[in-house]
């Protein structure tokens, strides 16, 4: 009987290198997923990544293609000058949540508000990981961090801050979707997000956004299968999933 | 005779548990052997089960799974 293989490893990421990230945690998963697209697109080659500040650092090797390390938060502001100075690469910007709806609120929002043409990879898990599970912008009302140890509470700390939502507001943007990696049907989504992404960009549209909404086991204080339910049960409803914009189908 | 098969890179395994939860052919277990971080990796406990859907790969965060299909 032959077999045909059905699933490989990308070559997006380094052979025979074991990531450093924790167990179940989903930045793995995200890896995987653009180098699977570069793949499929025939563009391995061409991509260029602006990483943030965070957890994303482990991945930094990890990948096999080109990397640049920004200061915390500025990650599209690199990512603007590597795009308008390389325009036939693909670049993405992969920042947590700290990272980009926090320090780099800013440089996020106006490089969106100009329509770059480069695709923000953000990862939500509504904490701060690398530096200890810190309350996050998107962190859940009531949801305990190390400095929200009662829960977060809005009167002191605000409320969840929707990033796919306030790009919507723009008008520059062209593509937005927020999905999740809670299961095989969302990872397989987030990867049709990411090469949708991705195929605008090399057409030259402009400012793509994919949210992805993603477990932390670690700070969470979950293992990785609670984790899980955690995001289908509190986080979706927080940040519920879907197509924000796609102007591809308004033309 | 299985319709699929798995090979499972044992060191990049981590034991997360999500391609058994996910397998929907009960074919994945998180084994008894640990690796050399100290993980119980993942084994095929069923492998005449597998179908070779895939969603196995799919969901491994550390691309720990590659799967065959019967052609
Ligand atoms: S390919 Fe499908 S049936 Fe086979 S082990 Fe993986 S999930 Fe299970
Ligand atoms: S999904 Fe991957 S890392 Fe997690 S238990 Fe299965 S093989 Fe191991």
């Amino acid at each position: 009987m032959a077999m045909e293989k059905v699933y490989t490893r990308t070559t997006g990421i380094v052979k025979d290198m074991v990531s450093g990230f924790c167990p179940g945690c989903m930045h793995g998963t995200v890896h995987k997923l653009i180098g699977e697209v570069a793949d499929e697109m025939g563009r391995a080659n061409d991509l260029i990544r602006a990483e943030g500040i965070g957890c994303c650092g482990l991945g930094q090797k990890y990948v096999t293609h080109d990397s640049a390390i920004c200061l915390h938060g500025r990650a599209c502001a690199a990512a603007t000058g590597i795009k308008r100075n390389e325009p036939d690469s693909l670049v993405y910007t992969y920042q947590g949540d700290g990272d980009l709806a926090s320090i780099g609120l800013g440089e996020t929002m106006l490089a969106a508000n100009r329509g770059e043409n480069f695709t923000v990879i953000f990862i939500n898990n509504g904490i701060y990981g690398m530096t200890g599970g810190q309350m996050a912008p998107t962190t859940l009302l009531g949801m305990k961090s190390t400095t929200t140890p009662n829960g977060r509470i809005a009167e002191e700390h605000g409320y969840p801050i929707h990033m796919s939502e306030i790009i919507n507001q723009l008008t520059a943007p062209y593509y937005i979707e927020r999905t999740t990696c809670a299961d095989p049907a969302g990872v397989r989504k987030t990867k049709s997000a990411i090469r949708k992404a991705f195929e605008y960009q090399a057409a030259g549209k402009g400012f793509t956004f994919v949210e992805i909404v993603t477990s932390c086991p670690t700070n969470w204080g979950l293992d990785p299968i609670s984790a899980l339910d955690f995001i289908k049960e509190k986080m979706l409803p927080e940040y519920p999933l879907g197509v924000l914009r796609d102007k591809g189908k308004e033309e | 005779m299985a319709k699929g098969k798995v090979e499972i890179r044992i060191e990049s395994c981590k034991s997360c548990g999500y391609c058994v939860k996910f397998c929907p052919k009960g074919v994945l277990a998180i084994g008894e052997n640990v690796n050399q971080k100290g993980y119980q990796y993942v084994v095929a406990e069923n492998p005449d089960d597998c179908i070779g859907c895939a969603q196995c790969g799919q969901v491994c965060p550390d691309a720990a799974i590659e799967v065959y299909r019967e052609a």
